[in-house]
């Protein structure tokens, strides 16, 4: 002997981005600052103590903005000409950026004159950064050539030109404080040695590479150029991990967060894309107004700055954690009192009396239980059902066309609640999901109360709301058929296979019904 | 109680019910059918005679009463056997045996939305004078007064929507008991309207109520065989059921790889799991998940296809609910849960076709891991669907994986019937109306297409273990063909009007039920054997167990049933039994069993032992198509569907033979020849045409087709084929060959 069983009503998946713990994390943000700068943005970078100001590279200045400011606090614009890659050293103190007249400048962030300038590429340096010792600088110019300088003395260690084209970005291991990277326009990503006379490895990337990057470890190398990102196993000797195409334009730039979980990439296709540094899968992305050519994570992804190519610098600050406030709520009985017990195990002496499990059943589901159709459509025709979960009101209406009886609820009703059903109807009947039910209600509704139509102007009303709403679906779905169409004879185009259109086919079930 | 009869009674007709009173101990009453009449039945009460001996018959014979009902419900005896009451249709009959009285009390015929108001069943007051009657129409009157043919006076009680099928009072008469299709039983106290208990919801529609005699029990019977025990305070007690009858087993005979249970539909909406060895339901899954509602003429949602996967671990099932409109059709993977031991519902796919889904079927992959599995569903809407397992990267989602479309085949916009993959699941096989394809399953290209024209695929299987390089093809005009996967050609054809193919999952035997029914004949046809069935009984079913390597069956069972056999199904020993004669090998690791209209039989060592109850609903009428023969026979001349033109429009231009070769033969197929009824009893010959050359050259095979368009004339004209040797039949080919292509060159 079964119980009764409640109406199932359908779970339907909802569409659209689905929600993972990133989508939550990353749409963390308030609204973004626009601040305009004088030209391109080509490098930002956060200083790595707090209170976590960051230097931004525009044309020929280079402005430090605090965390909430939105006027730099200070301005370096010693420049003839463009500046490029400022960056910080890893105290904080100092600044050292490549220029369009090919020198080096080394500031100090307090002072406002370059405390060192370094001459000795023929060309623009658009790379500069501090090697982990922090008394040594690496830099690579557009004359092929990288160098490493000396702080102190202001003199150049050693020079390798073995790039056969620009040298455009590059990067130093934070491990070892010998090694940096740079990454050229011939293609290739090469590791130099400090203690070495030649580059220690050589890796394909196959497209100019636009921005290099090291994980923290040392181990890992992520390449960037044309629209792929590719990630290498440099203790293998350069193996290829990955390589990933998400981009369709040339990807600018790269950041790790400070947790080395999630790898930031932007592009000149407007977006941020967010990869997970274990599936290498996308799992988060973000759109810009304008292609997108530098962009920083403070630590603790504090801030995201992105700079674009028109100036604008766009900084999103992550919202306050909420705290949940400990409301001091009425003191209900202790859990204690609910199990008391419960965990008692009857001895063999005993005599036990079970206690049948009382199931609650909702009202519709007692209505229907007791097969009176028409109260269990009023009940759920009720304002929070109707409102708030059309499903349950559909599932119901579904479960009492499947026993024959969906004729006999709808039937018998006064102008009011005819008004009700109608608009319900008019209302959900374009949802897919709902289509087929409220297709046949509809039909019932009208084959019912034909008769009395033009008796009452708020039911004709309703009635043409009803004729209007269906006309401008068949309108859209036809639209819809047009461009699907048109898609098809693309797809036909670009693929061999048939079968991928016939899965593209699938969509088009919804206007099935009319 | 021992069981061993201590008397027998011969009355010498029919009998239908039989009552006995505690009043009269020698004699006995039941219902027999009037001689002379169909349809008419009487009460009469049979004197059982004290003599000695085991055997005796009973003579005395004593007519009660005249045209009662033949079920046993219509009669019922009254108080202390004092008078009996019978229904029929719109008559009540009371008949006091003192008095030798008859009064008769009739109703006016109305017929309401509900039904009419006919009679179902009697049932008489234990101690009082008062007749309760059940109706079609749901109503249940009380009679009381009967005494008088005028001054009597009924009461009604009405619940029932539907027919009462049953009444019984309780053993003190202060209640009634009534039960009908709603599957409710209902308590009526001391016979009033208002005071009533119900018992809901006892799953199928109550046949018999009946109550124990020291009234602390009672039980009812229902339609789908099964008996429930109930309390007298209307608590359910227990249920009595072995297999559970369904109107229609649309599901077909499954089993299960993790109990050897053999599954098929149950409750309805349910999945029941039958073990054969012990006679025993061992759970019933609940598929749909809906209330059902016992009502007639109710469309409700059904299960239609279920599959394994090898191991048992996944469970696909199809439900779907049929209206014209918008069918409902959900597809729903159950995977099996260790530590609750039943199947939990996975995913649920709303619409997985367009249309009916007609076959299903799972990747049987053993020796792989989870990823390989494949579900393949193939649909009326002209495309199969793969349905692959993708994991789930959200690592907040309960479950960590779900099933998915991967890919959609369809073939010139055919209908695809059935799927079936190949043993190692490399190679899927899907019939598309006519044609079978074979498409590789790892990258779901089309391989290669099959076609034996005229008539659809009705059933595909692929060869097991050294055969597996067969893929077997029953079609609806009555081929069965074997072709080869490797040289992509037809192996063999028989003529054959299968019904069933049922490959053995342990072995490579493949076992076929075809029916012949009058109009179909068969022709079995062998190069050195030729089986000869001389009977001439049309409707019969016969069990062919072959081999795909060979186109010889192994066995021939004929004439195993009467009935049209629907399904078959292997189900493995649990033990490889040791079978001495070699005719029954194939029955080594696995029993075959049937399903016919009417019940559940297993093919055996013995010819057939029927062993379950009842199942399946009527039997088919085929009876009522016994028309005259000879009178078809010259009808069928007439008719331009007379086999041989038929065979002639159906078959494709390129097989044909010249049309030279053709001419006599249609022509004399016109005629209306004189020897037709011998013609149609050689007909029923059975042969088995095998084309099994040793050379697979193209040319060959052209003769093989020719050969095959060549059997269907022949029948026609009740030329016997006369046995022939090897070296001659080849001969014969070869002359033929070069004759014709000599000829039209001119």
């Amino acid at each position: 002997m079964a119980t009764y069983k409640a109406v199932a009503v359908p779970a339907v998946p909802r569409l659209g981005e689905r929600i993972t713990q990133d989508t939550v994390y990353w749409r963390g943000y308030k609204t973004p600052v626009q601040i305009k700068e004088f030209g391109a943005i080509n490098k930002i970078d956060f200083s790595p103590v707090p209170p976590y100001n960051y230097a931004v590279t525009a044309s020929s200045r280079i402005h430090i903005y605090g965390r909430y400011s939105q006027e730099p606090m200070k301005t370096f614009s010693r420049f003839k000409d463009a500046a490029y890659c400022a960056t910080y050293r890893d105290d904080g103190n100092l600044l050292v950026a490549g220029s369009e007249e090919g020198s080096i400048h080394l500031f100090d962030v307090s002072g406002r004159a370059p405390l060192r300038q370094f001459d000795g590429h023929t060309k623009p340096v658009h790379v500069v950064g501090f090697l982990s010792d922090k008394y040594r600088i690496f830099s690579g110019g557009d004359d092929y050539a990288s160098y490493l300088w000396d702080i102190p003395s202001g003199t150049d260690i050693v020079s390798y030109s073995e790039h056969t084209d620009y040298v455009r970005c590059g990067c130093a291991s934070k491990v070892n404080a010998d090694v940096f990277i740079t990454g050229s326009y011939d293609h290739t990503v090469k590791l130099f040695d400090a203690r070495t006379k030649r580059s220690v490895m050589t890796i394909e990337h196959g497209q100019p590479v636009e921005s290099v990057l090291l994980f923290p470890s040392g181990g890992l190398l992520v390449s960037a150029g044309g629209r792929y990102v590719k990630v290498w196993d440099v203790l293998k000797g350069g193996q290829l991990l990955v390589s990933l195409k998400n981009h369709h334009k040339t990807v600018t730039c790269l950041c790790l967060t400070s947790s080395g979980q999630r790898l930031l990439s932007g592009s000149l296709d407007r977006h941020v894309k967010i990869y997970s540094t274990t599936s290498y899968k996308v799992v988060h992305s973000f759109n810009y107004a304008t292609s997108i050519l530098s962009l920083a994570l403070s630590p603790e992804d504090e801030t995201i700055v992105v700079g674009m190519t028109n100036g604008v610098l766009n900084v999103k600050h992550r919202k306050p954690e909420e705290r949940k406030e400990k409301s001091q709520k009425k003191r209900q009985p202790a859990y204690r009192t609910y199990v008391k017990g419960r965990s008692y195990m009857p001895k063999q002496e005993d005599f036990c009396v079970s206690k049948p499990v009382k199931r609650v059943l909702r009202k519709y589901d007692k209505l229907l239980k007791s097969f009176q159709s028409s109260k269990a459509l009023d009940a759920v025709l009720e304002p929070p059902i109707r409102l708030y979960t059309p499903e349950v009101t559909v599932a119901v209406m579904q479960e009492l066309h499947r026993r024959g009886t969906l004729r006999s609820a709808l039937a018998g009703r006064d102008e009011k609640q005819i008004n009700l059903l109608l608009t319900f109807v008019a209302r959900r009947v374009i949802e897919p999901r709902f289509t087929s039910v409220l297709v046949t209600v509809a039909d019932m509704i009208t084959d019912i109360y034909q008769p009395v139509v033009g008796q009452s102007a708020i039911v004709d009303r309703q009635f043409l709301k009803l004729q209007e709403a269906i006309g401008k679906e068949i309108d859209y779905q036809e639209e819809l058929l047009e461009v699907l169409g048109m898609m098809d004879t693309l797809f036909a185009t670009f693929t061999q296979k048939r079968a991928t259109c016939l899965e593209e086919n699938k969509s088009n079930g919804l206007n099935r019904g009319y | 109680m021992d069981g061993i009869p201590i008397k027998t009674f011969t009355v010498g007709s029919k009998l239908l019910a039989l009552y006995a009173l505690a009043s009269s101990e020698d004699s006995v009453f039941v219902v027999i059918p009037k001689s002379g009449e169909r349809d008419t039945f009487q009460l009469v009460s049979v004197k059982l005679t004290k003599a000695a001996g085991q055997d005796l018959e009973a003579k005395e014979l004593s007519v009660v009463l005249h045209g009662v009902g033949a079920s046993p419900k219509s009669i019922a005896f009254g108080r202390e056997g004092e008078y009996v009451a019978s229904v029929k249709d719109l008559n009540l009959q009371v008949y006091f045996f003192k008095q030798k009285q008859l009064n008769r009390f009739s109703l006016s015929a109305v017929k309401t939305k509900g039904g009419n108001n006919h009679f179902t069943c009697v049932a008489c007051h234990p101690t009082e004078d008062c007749i309760a009657t059940g109706h079609a129409d749901g109503k249940i009157r009380l009679w009381r007064n009967f005494y008088h043919k005028k001054e009597y006076t009924f009461s009604t009680l009405h619940w029932h929507h539907d027919t009462v099928m049953d009444l019984a009072f309780s053993i003190e008469g202060t209640s009634l008991l009534s039960g009908g299709v709603e599957s409710v039983l209902v308590l009526w106290h001391n016979g009033s309207d208002c005071r009533k208990d119900f018992l809901p919801r006892l799953g199928s529609p109550i046949e018999y109520i009946s109550m124990s005699s020291d009234g602390a029990l009672c039980c009812t019977l229902h339609t789908d065989n099964r008996i429930t025990i109930i309390n007298s305070n209307l608590r359910f007690s227990k249920c009595i059921q072995g297999l559970i009858k369904t109107m229609d087993v649309k599901t077909g005979l499954v089993v299960d790889p993790r109990t050897k249970a053999l599954v098929l539909n149950g409750e309805p909406g349910h999945l029941q799991f039958y073990c054969l060895q012990s006679d025993q339901q061992l759970f019933s899954l609940d598929i749909v998940q809906r209330q059902y509602i016992h009502q007639a003429g109710l469309k409700q949602t059904d299960l239609v296809k279920v599959a394994f996967s090898a191991q048992g671990k996944w469970l696909a099932t199809v439900e779907e609910r049929d209206e014209v409109t918008d069918p409902e059709l959900q597809l729903k993977l159950w995977f099996y849960d260790e530590e609750t031991q039943s199947f939990k519902l996975n995913t649920r796919i709303n619409m997985p076709h367009e249309d009916h889904v007609t076959d299903m079927c799972f990747r049987d992959m053993d020796e792989l891991e989870d990823d390989s599995l494949i579900l393949v569903t193939a649909g009326r809407d002209c495309v199969f669907k793969v349905w692959v397992m993708v994991e789930d990267t959200d690592p907040e989602a309960q479950q960590s994986v779900s099933w998915n479309c991967d890919f959609v085949g369809s073939y010139h916009n055919y209908q695809a019937t059935n799927c079936c993959f190949s043993e190692d699941g490399s190679v899927l096989a899907v019939s598309f109306e006519e044609t079978v394809t074979v498409w590789d399953s790892v990258t779901w290209d089309l391989k290669c297409t099959f076609c034996h024209p005229p008539g659809k695929i009705r059933n595909i299987c692929f060869g097991r273990l050294t055969c597996s390089k067969y893929l077997i093809g029953a079609t609806d005009h009555g081929f069965l063909c074997c072709w080869n996967l490797l040289s992509c050609a037809l192996e063999w054809s028989a003529h054959l009007n299968i019904l069933v193919l049922q490959p053995d999952p342990l072995s490579e035997y493949i076992a076929a039920v075809s029916w012949l029914s009058k109009e179909s004949s068969q022709l079995l046809f062998h190069r050195n054997i030729s089986f000869q069935v001389c009977s001439l009984d049309w409707n019969t079913v016969k069990v062919f167990v072959f081999k795909p390597n060979e186109p010889r069956p192994i066995y021939i069972q004929r004439n195993l049933c009467k009935e049209k056999i629907q399904l078959a199904a292997f189900i493995p020993r649990d033990e490889p039994e040791t079978v001495g004669s070699e005719k029954y090998l194939w029955l080594r690791r696995s029993q075959l069993f049937f399903l016919t209209d009417t019940q559940l039989a297993v093919e055996e060592s013995l010819p057939v032992t029927p062993f379950s109850l009842l199942l399946g609903k009527h039997r088919c009428q085929q009876s009522q198509q016994d028309i005259d023969l000879g009178k078809r026979v010259v009808q069928n001349k007439h008719e331009q569907d007379s086999p041989a033109v038929k065979e002639l429009l159906h078959t494709p231009a390129h097989v044909l033979p010249s049309a030279s070769f053709l001419c006599p033969i249609f022509i004399n197929s016109l005629l209306i020849s004189k020897e037709n009824k011998s013609a149609e009893v050689a007909a029923d010959e059975v042969e088995m045409e095998s084309e099994k050359a040793e050379d697979e050259s193209d040319e060959e095979r052209d003769i093989t087709e020719m050969e095959q368009e060549d059997t269907s004339p022949m029948e026609l004209l009740g030329e016997m084929t006369c046995k022939l040797s090897k070296s001659q039949e080849k001969e014969l080919r070869k002359i033929r060959k070069t004759d014709y292509s000599w000829i039209s060159a001119f």
